[in-house]
């Protein structure tokens, strides 16, 4: 099965955001660029009406696609094969990993450039061409100042949202030859352009993720802003794309629907500078563009939601990130403290396919459950019902048949016998009298610590008379 | 070998899975059709408030003097060479301009031979545009043998030579009415400015990766080109 590459247990969960909640740096940086996007998503939607509307066909063409997944990833095989693209399978990220270095040892490859891409984070492509001695560059200026710090992506969207400027600039002081101290943010950039300029041209691949494939005509397309993701797949002599296997739809003529969803409801922008749509490589009399296209389609935990009806709706995400910027608990620990590939409520209900349930468990408590994220999800995921159905699973019998990667690993006793305690109680009237008659009456062997509860509160005690002794007194009166 | 059986893995598993509440594909056709407008004068002032606020530039020419406004504002802004398609008949009508600061120069070869002097010596290009977008002020380009794809992404600056009779309302529009599904060139790409990126601190800049200008010359009589 699929291994955690440079994933860190989620058993840690709480000691890191207990750290991240108290960096006042960090937790400053969070608000404000929580704020800021929150206020340019909402100026992109004023008309609440228009918006459920095009949120429900946002919905209507994923669940479409994901109802008919198979066949849609045979129809997008076959058109893409016969455009001239190379279409390969992955079940698992070392079968990936393995893909893209049997191409890059087959051409002698060196060097890669890289498009923003999370599903290579999520495989953990840039350690196996590293292992491999095949430089890895990311080209997306966000995740080329993470890696140049050593780090991985904090925000699906923006990848160094964690870093200030002064930092970036401490950065690119220390780690280029050559380059001075600079806050002025237009600097930095033209610094990162020339660095990166190099790069493109020097490459023997270029590696991509994909935003949506289209069956109907066999196209990768591809969003973004700066140019780097067109670079890296028309620059060097083999582009290779890599996605989930969710990520078809039926019909080219619905990407522009998901393109008025994903860039608003992403960073609040009416649209991105550049829409690149692939349908092959390079033809014969064309004097650029690469030679060799491929597809890479990983699987990796997602036909495991697919198999459930309730998780399945997990699989229609578009990965905007709206549901991290408007979550309370992201926008103050950030997305480091998640430890996985994706953080933040779309992190939590995705992770535990990929990972499994037990060493994602703590993601799923993550959550106030007030609902933030659904409200905004552009494509409707019911994220706090699957929420709490991976907490159930993670308390879930050992060995139930079907069962999910990982379900009731992190069963407690503790735990299941107090809910089955709760749940006897509540299902037989005459010892729920008793218990709570035992409550009140005793209320003063309650104890005044009661774990993490006190810690930060004051403690629980029960009423001195229940409400039903409330009532029976006023009849009585 | 592996790949076959990954394949049949993951698609074996996809039908086992039950089968969900039904789920037609919707008429996102129609979502679009009831916000468009017919008046296509609006359509030409829509694409141009909506570029334009995206910090690309907007002139509007015509078919006899646009070659003579471009070398203007090329030479206004200090640009040396200027690449276009070769074969092209905007290409021609620009290199028979008589004493021009800028010099032409054609994409006759294939990228990776002249690979230094692309992304280093040449400060502007000029290509078509097949159609734009009024909804997004976004340009629509095919790039095909004569403009290749690497003409409006590597040179600082882009001038795009757009027929404003070929301004549609909406990406979905264009694709209905340019009939993409039928047949997609190897690149097709939907441009909405000059390259940017808000990756330090949310702050904006421009020429991330691609040109830092985008300068359309808007041809409003006769074609483009």
């Amino acid at each position: 099965m699929s291994e955690p590459i440079h994933f860190q247990p989620t058993t840690g969960f709480a000691e890191r955001a207990r750290a991240a909640a108290g960096d006042p740096a960090l937790r400053r940086g969070f608000r404000g660029a929580m704020d800021f996007l929150q206020a340019k998503r909402l100026a992109q939607f004023p008309d609440a009406g228009d918006l459920a509307t095009l949120r429900d066909l946002g919905a209507a063409i994923r669940r479409h696609a994901l109802e008919n997944l198979p066949q849609l990833l045979e129809q997008l095989e076959a058109k893409l094969v016969a455009n001239g693209v190379q279409v390969h399978w992955a079940e698992t990220p070392a079968q990936a990993n393995a893909i893209v270095l049997d191409i890059a040892h087959r051409i002698d490859a060196k060097r890669m450039v890289k498009g923003k891409s999370m599903v290579s984070e999520e495989v953990g492509l840039n350690h196996a061409m590293e292992a491999a001695g095949i430089e890895a560059m990311e080209t997306d200026m966000g995740e080329y100042i993470v890696q140049l710090a050593g780090e991985g992506p904090s925000h699906i969207i923006m990848p160094a949202i964690h870093k200030t400027k002064q930092q970036i600039a401490e950065l690119f002081a220390a780690r280029l030859p050559g380059v001075e101290y600079t806050e002025n943010v237009d600097e930095l950039i033209r610094i990162g352009r020339e660095v990166l300029r190099r790069k493109f041209a020097a490459a023997d691949i270029g590696l991509s993720g994909v935003n949506f494939a289209a069956a109907d005509t066999g196209t990768l397309c591809l969003v973004e802003n700066e140019g780097n993701g067109r670079m890296c797949t028309t620059v060097p002599r083999v582009h290779i794309a890599i996605t989930g296997i969710e990520k078809v739809i039926a019909r080219l003529d619905h990407v522009p629907l998901l393109n008025t969803l994903l860039p608003r409801s992403a960073t609040g922008q009416a649209v991105e500078t550049y829409q690149n749509f692939i349908s092959g490589p390079r033809q014969p009399d064309e004097l650029d563009g690469p030679d060799e296209v491929h597809l890479i389609l990983l699987d990796n935990g997602r036909s495991q939601a697919h198999a459930d009806l309730q998780l399945r709706a997990t699989l229609q995400c578009i990965r905007c990130g709206a549901c991290m910027n408007h979550c309370p608990v992201y926008a103050r620990i950030g997305g480091h403290a998640y430890g996985t590939t994706y953080p933040g409520p779309i992190g939590a209900i995705i992770s535990p396919h990929l990972l499994g349930i037990g060493a994602t468990a703590a993601l799923a408590t993550a959550s106030t459950l007030c609902g933030a994220c659904n409200e905004v999800c552009p494509v409707r995921i019911p994220i706090t019902e699957i929420l709490i159905r991976l907490r159930n699973e993670a308390q879930a019998r050992p060995a139930a048949v079907g069962a999910l990667r990982g379900a009731g690993e992190a069963r407690s006793a503790l735990v299941s016998t107090i809910f089955r305690a709760w749940a006897a109680v509540y299902s037989h009237p005459a010892l729920y009298r008793l218990v709570t008659w035992a409550m009140s009456r005793g209320r003063g062997l309650t104890p005044r610590t009661q774990g993490a509860w006190t810690g930060i509160r004051t403690p629980l005690i029960p009423a001195r008379k229940r409400l039903r002794d409330l009532l029976a007194e006023r009849r009585r009166q | 070998m592996t790949a076959m059986t990954a394949r049949d893995n993951i698609l074996a598993r996809l039908r086992r899975s039950p089968a969900g509440a039904p789920a037609p594909l919707p008429d996102v056709g129609a979502w679009f059709a009831a916000r468009r407008v017919d008046d296509h004068e609006v359509l030409i002032e829509r694409f141009k408030t909506h570029i334009r606020a995206a910090r690309a530039e907007v002139h509007d020419t015509d078919a006899a003097t646009w070659p003579e406004l471009l070398l203007n504002l090329a030479a206004a802004k200090g640009l040396r060479t200027l690449l276009v398609g070769k074969g092209t008949r905007h290409g021609a009508a620009l290199a028979a301009r008589p004493q021009h600061a800028v010099s032409i120069i054609a994409y006759s070869q294939p990228a990776a031979n002249w690979c230094d002097e692309l992304f280093d010596g040449i400060d502007a290009a000029v290509t078509t545009a097949r159609s734009a977008i009024a909804d997004t002020g976004s340009l629509i380009l095919w790039p095909d043998a004569q403009e290749p794809r690497l003409m409006s992404l590597v040179p600082p600056v882009h001038f795009v030579l757009l027929d404003a009779r070929a301004i549609h309302a909406d990406l979905h529009a264009a694709m209905t009415a340019e009939n993409w599904a039928a047949g997609m060139p190897t690149n097709a790409l939907v441009i909405s400015g000059p390259s940017k990126t808000a990756d330090i601190q949310q702050t904006l800049a421009y020429g991330a990766h691609g040109p830092r200008e985008v300068i359309v010359l808007l041809c409003r009589e006769g074609e483009a080109s």
